[in-house]
C-alpha cells in the first residue's frame, strides 16, 4: 500500500476519533457536574468537586414531579402510538396494496414537518375547539408524532419477514388469528418492542411540539427550560445521568436478549 | 341488473371499496375536525362516513376471503390514519385560516377569519432576518454534519468489523439524555472561561478566530457559532446513521476491483464509495435541515437576540404576544418551502430512504 493511502487510512481514522470525542464532551460535562459544588444558582461553572447533590437526588421538588409527569405521558402515550403504528407497519410490509406510496408519504410528512408548525397548527386547533390544554392534549400531540416513528421502525425491522410462515401454520390448520399470535407475533415482537423504546425516549425528550399544547402541565423538558433562567441545580445533572444509564442498561440487555434469542433459534433450526 | 349482480360487481374491486372507506373516513374526520364544514353539512358529512362504514361492514360479511383478504390492508391502517387524519392535518388546515384571520384586540383569542394577507406580509417583512438566519444557520449545519458525519460513518461500516453494532451503539448513546440538557452543556463547554475558549487561548487561535469571525470580542457563546455548533452536534446522528446504512450496502469488492484495474485509492473513494452512498447522505441532509430550520432551542440557550431564528419569533408572538395570526402565517410559510423541499426531494429519491 502506497505511504498516501495510508496516511488516509489514518487520517480518517483520527477524524472519527475527534468525532466520538465531540460526540461524548457534553455527555462528559453533565456527569462531571453532577459532582459540582456550584458557587450560585447556575451550575455552569466548576468549582469544586462535592458528593452532596447524589446524596440527595430527588430533593428538587419541582424537577421529580415534572421527571414522574413526562414518564406517565411517555407511558400512556407510547402504549396507544406503538398500537396503532404496528398495525400500520403490517398493513405496509405484508401486503401489496392500492394506494400504498400514498401511506408511505402521509406517514412521512410528520417527520419531515418542522416541529414548530406540528406544535403550532395542534395547539390551533385545540384553541378553537376550546379543548383545554395539558395531559389530554401533550399525549395527543405525542402519540401524533409516535405514529410514525413506530411504524417506519417497524416496517424496516420486518422487512425481510417471510409471511410464507403464517400461511404454512395455516395450511397446517391453523386459523389465522391463531397462526397471527402464535407464528408473526412471536416473530415480529421484536422489532415493536425496539420501536415502542424508541418512541418512548422521544416522548419523554420532546420540548418543542410539548411547549405549544401543555396549557400549564410542567414536563420534564419544559420543567429545565422554565427554571433555566432562575436556576440551574445540579439535580438536572444527576436525573439527566439517571435517564442515560437507564437507557443504556435496556440497550445492553436488549441486545443481549437478541444475541441469546438468535443462539437458541440457531439451535432449534 | 340484479340486486345481487351488483353486489358482485360491486365486490369485484373490493381492494377499492377498502381505498375508498380509508380516504372517504380520512377526508371527514378531517373536514369535522377542523370545522370545515359545520350545522347542516355536517350531519351530511357524518352520514356519508356512516354509510362508508356500513359498505366496508357489507364487503366484509358479504365477501369472500380473498375479498376480506385485499381489504385487511385498509382495515389495519384506519386507526393510525385517522389520528394523523385529526391531529396531524386538520390542524394544518387550522393553522392556514388561522393565518388569514384578524384580532380585534390583543385578547381576542378567536380572530375571525377576514383573507388578512397582511399577516404574511409581516411575516415575510419583519421576520425576514430570522427566516433567512433559520436558512442561512440550518444550511451550515447541514454541511457540518456532512463534514463530521462521514468520516464517523464510513469508519463504522468499513473499519468496524464485529464492533459494528457498538459503535453505532456509542454514536446513539449520547441522544439519550435530555436534548436542552446537552444543550445547556454546551452552554458550560462554550463559555468565556470554559474548555473551548480555553483551548483557543492556549493555541494562540482566538485572533484567528476572531477574523474567521467565529469569535466575536473573546467570546464564542452568543455568537451565530455557537447557534450553528449548537445545531450541528444535536442533529449529528440523524446525519450518521443514513450515511452508515448506505455505506453497509457498499459491496467491498467494488472497491477492490476499482483498484484491480489501477484505480488510486482516492478515485476509488470519489467513484464508487461516494456515489453509493449519496443517498444516504441526501436521506441525512432532510433530516437534519428540517429540524434545524425550525428550532428555537439552540439559539435560546446559545445565542443572542442577533441570532434568533423563526422558531424563536413563532414561539413568541404565538405563545407571549398571543399574536396566533402572525405566528401562523409565519409557520405556514416555514411548512411550505420546507415541504416544496421534500417533494422534489422524494421525487428523486423516493421514500424509502427516509426510514
Amino acid at each position: 500500500m502506497s505511504t498516501s493511502s495510508r496516511v488516509g487510512r489514518w487520517g480518517i481514522n483520527a477524524v472519527a476519533i475527534l468525532g466520538f470525542i465531540y460526540l461524548f464532551a457534553p455527555i462528559f460535562v453533565i456527569i462531571l457536574f453532577s459532582f459540582n459544588d456550584p458557587a450560585g444558582k447556575f451550575n455552569i461553572q466548576w468549582s469544586g468537586f462535592t458528593l452532596d447533590n447524589w446524596a440527595d437526588p430527588f430533593s428538587e421538588k419541582q424537577l421529580t414531579d415534572a421527571l414522574l409527569v413526562s414518564l406517565r405521558v411517555a407511558f400512556v402515550s407510547t402504549i396507544i402510538s406503538t398500537f396503532l403504528g404496528s398495525l400500520m407497519a403490517i398493513a405496509l410490509s405484508r401486503y401489496k396494496f392500492k394506494g400504498q406510496g400514498g401511506v408511505n408519504l402521509f406517514l412521512v410528512l410528520p417527520l419531515t414537518s418542522p416541529e414548530v408548525v406540528i406544535g403550532a397548527s395542534l395547539a390551533t386547533l385545540f384553541l378553537n375547539r376550546s379543548v383545554e390544554f395539558g395531559y389530554t392534549t401533550v399525549i395527543i400531540a405525542h402519540v401524533m408524532f409516535q405514529i410514525s416513528f413506530v411504524a417506519l421502525t417497524v416496517r424496516a425491522r420486518i422487512r425481510g419477514f417471510d409471511w410464507g410462515l403464517e400461511q404454512a401454520a395455516m395450511d397446517l390448520g391453523a386459523s389465522p388469528m391463531r397462526a397471527f399470535w402464535k407464528i408473526t407475533f412471536p416473530l415480529i415482537l421484536p422489532g415493536i418492542l425496539a420501536a415502542s423504546l424508541l418512541s418512548f425516549a422521544l416522548s419523554i425528550d420532546d420540548f418543542i411540539i410539548t411547549f405549544f399544547n401543555a396549557g400549564s402541565l410542567v414536563t420534564f423538558p419544559l420543567q429545565i427550560f422554565g427554571a433555566s433562567r432562575v436556576t440551574i441545580p445540579p439535580q438536572i445533572n444527576i436525573l439527566a445521568t439517571m435517564i442515560l444509564l437507564a437507557s443504556v442498561g435496556i440497550m445492553v440487555l436488549g441486545a443481549v436478549a437478541g444475541s441469546i434469542r438468535r443462539k437458541r433459534l440457531g439451535q432449534t433450526l | 341488473m340484479t340486486r345481487t349482480q351488483r353486489l358482485a360487481s360491486f365486490t369485484e374491486r373490493p381492494e377499492l371499496v377498502g381505498l375508498g372507506v380509508l380516504l372517504l373516513l380520512g377526508s371527514g374526520v378531517i373536514l369535522l375536525a377542523a370545522e370545515i364544514t359545520s350545522g347542516a353539512l355536517a350531519y351530511v358529512v357524518g352520514g356519508l362516513m356512516a354509510l362508508a362504514l356500513v359498505g366496508y361492514a357489507t364487503t366484509i360479511v358479504r365477501g369472500t376471503s380473498d375479498d376480506r383478504r385485499s381489504i385487511a390492508p385498509y382495515a389495519l391502517l384506519k386507526p393510525g390514519v385517522l389520528w394523523l387524519s385529526i391531529f396531524f392535518l386538520a390542524p394544518l388546515w387550522a393553522l392556514f385560516v388561522m393565518s388569514l384571520s384578524s384580532k380585534e384586540s390583543r385578547f381576542d383569542f378567536f380572530p375571525d377569519f377576514t383573507w388578512e394577507w397582511a399577516n404574511y406580509q409581516e411575516a415575510f417583512t419583519r421576520f425576514r432576518p430570522q427566516f433567512i438566519r433559520s436558512f442561512t444557520y440550518a444550511g451550515i449545519a447541514t454541511l457540518l454534519t456532512i463534514l463530521i458525519g462521514f468520516p464517523i460513518a464510513y469508519v463504522i461500516a468499513f473499519r468496524g468489523g464485529k464492533y459494528r453494532m457498538l459503535l453505532l451503539g456509542l454514536v446513539v448513546i449520547p441522544f439519550f439524555t435530555s436534548y436542552l440538557i446537552r444543550t445547556l452543556a454546551w452552554t458550560t463547554l462554550m463559555s468565556d472561561n470554559g474548555p473551548v475558549m480555553n483551548t483557543l487561548e492556549t493555541l494562540r487561535l482566538v485572533t484567528v478566530f476572531e477574523w474567521l469571525q467565529i469569535v466575536d470580542d473573546g467570546r464564542l457563546l452568543s455568537t451565530p457559532a455557537a447557534v450553528i455548533g449548537g445545531l450541528t452536534y444535536n442533529f449529528l446522528p440523524f446525519m450518521i446513521l443514513p450515511i452508515y446504512v448506505s455505506l453497509e450496502k457498499i459491496d467491498t469488492r467494488l472497491v477492490d476491483a476499482a483498484m484491480d484495474l489501477y484505480s488510486s485509492a482516492s478515485s476509488a473513494f470519489r467513484k464508487v464509495v461516494l456515489p453509493l452512498a449519496i443517498p444516504g447522505i441526501f436521506a441525512g441532509s432532510l433530516l437534519v435541515f428540517i429540524p434545524a430550520s425550525g428550532d428555537f432551542v439552540n439559539a435560546q440557550f446559545l445565542g443572542s437576540p442577533n441570532t434568533t431564528m423563526i422558531g424563536n419569533s413563532i414561539q413568541d408572538q404565538y405563545l407571549k404576544q398571543l399574536n396566533y395570526p402572525v405566528a401562523s402565517a409565519m409557520s405556514f410559510v416555514l411548512m411550505v418551502i420546507i415541504t416544496i423541499g421534500v417533494l422534489v426531494y422524494t421525487k428523486f429519491m423516493g421514500t424509502e430512504e427516509l426510514a
